[in-house]
């Protein structure tokens, strides 16, 4: 009885993010944590703005359980013309986000590989909305990559390795009107990324702010900056008066320490 | 959907398909994607393709951007390009023989470390 009145109530209230124990995993893959949280967060943040933005292409660069690229399909499920990409580069995530995708109805093309190689050609400036939470801890260079749990969370120095990488091709995948948003640790020093990607004309700005009992963590969301184009968002972070908007809210935020 | 990155091939895209079995998907159909997609894509290597895993219905030559008008010409383009998928076999580079094996539906590109 109980049960019959939960599930029809569900089926009133869809769920817009991926549920928990319908994630998948394995001891070789990454579990949903509190930075896969804050990212989700981050896009049902900005929800209004990604069904107004009607991407007709999505990559999760990493996508570990699965969780996060499962909850953007969710979250744009109305739209109804969204094509879905993830990428990871150990196996076990892409069969574990395989069935997290399939518990819950939806469907990406999946492809086991280091960043995009082999989709970058294929889809460059074809990509509307890109997510990243990357390997962000510092770590001996030499924890970096491989095909284990451990290419999960290893970023090498200032956990920079895996990011610095990223966003290059971040840059080659996004289309005139695509969004990234990405995870970053204070210690990755975001501030010197935002600056670094405004050199290549992207403004951005920091959707979720969040400190655990471990780490500090932001989701900035980056967007090519044309005159009249912005984002979806607050104000134009590329102008002068934008720049020191942003470098206020790094240091709102006390990034350095 | 996908090309080759070994370092030093430069023609690297189409890659050879070997087939052991095509799944098709039932993909919703949506024309202002197609539109979008038909003048990014390499259209021989999609006809040759779709042929290689049993879809021989398009046209081998580039047809002309007038044919995305024709409803027909757009389900197929569709069928072709999101509903069949490689679901075992391979993915061969043409210039090094380089085989990326393709399980479940999941194409596995990553390089052995003497080739990056
Ligand atoms: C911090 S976990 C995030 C997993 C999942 N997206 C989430 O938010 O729960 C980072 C993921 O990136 C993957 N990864 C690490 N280096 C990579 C690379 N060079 N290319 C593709 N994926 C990579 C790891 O295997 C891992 O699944």
């Amino acid at each position: 009885m109980i049960s019959s009145v939960l599930s029809r109530f569900s089926t009133k209230m869809p769920s817009r993010i991926a549920q928990i124990r319908l994630t998948s995993s394995h001891p070789q893959v990454y579990e949903p944590c509190d930075d896969s949280f804050a990212l989700v967060d981050a896009l049902l943040a900005d929800r209004k703005h990604l069904l107004h933005h009607r991407p007709s292409l999505c990559i999760e660069i990493g996508s570990g359980s699965g969780y996060v690229i499962t909850s953007l399909a969710l979250i744009l499920q109305d739209l109804k013309t969204t094509h879905y990409f993830a990428t990871d580069i150990n196996p076990h995530a892409l069969k574990v986000t395989h069935e997290t995708l399939q518990a819950h109805g939806v469907h990406a093309e999946l492809l086991t590989t280091n960043i995009a190689a082999g989709l970058d050609r294929r889809l460059a400036g074809m990509v509307d909305v890109m997510v990243v939470n990357p390997p962000y801890v510092p770590t001996p260079e030499a924890e970096v990559g491989g095909d284990g749990i451990a290419a999960a969370w290893a970023g090498g120095e200032n956990g920079r390795s895996v990011i610095d990488k990223i966003l290059p091709i971040a840059d080659k995948l996004l289309s005139e009107k695509g969004w990234l948003y990405m995870l970053f640790l204070a210690a990755n020093d975001p501030l010197q990324i935002c600056l670094g990607m405004r050199e290549k004309g992207f403004a951005s700005k920091i959707v979720v702010q969040r400190s655990t009992e471990e780490e500090s963590l932001h989701v900035i969301k980056f967007w090519r900056e044309f005159d009249g184009n912005e984002g979806g968002s607050l104000g134009k972070m590329g102008s002068p008066k934008g720049w020191e908007f942003l470098v206020s809210q790094f240091s709102r935020f006390s990034f350095r320490k | 959907m996908l090309s080759s990155n070994i370092k030093g091939v430069i023609n690297g895209f189409p890659l050879r398909i070997e087939v052991e079995k095509v799944v098709e998907k039932q993909v919703d159909f949506n024309p202002d994607f197609l539109k979008n997609m038909f003048s990014k894509i390499d259209w021989k290597a999609l006809a040759d393709a779709s042929k290689i895993m049993g879809y021989a219905e398009l046209p081998e030559e580039v047809p002309d951007a007038s044919v995305l008008d024709s409803d027909e010409f757009l389900q197929k383009f569709h069928h072709a390009l999101l509903e069949l998928h490689l679901e075992e076999g391979a993915l061969v580079c043409p210039e090094t023989g380089r085989r990326f094996p393709v399980n479940k539906g999941i194409p596995n590109m990553l390089l052995h470390e003497d080739e990056v």
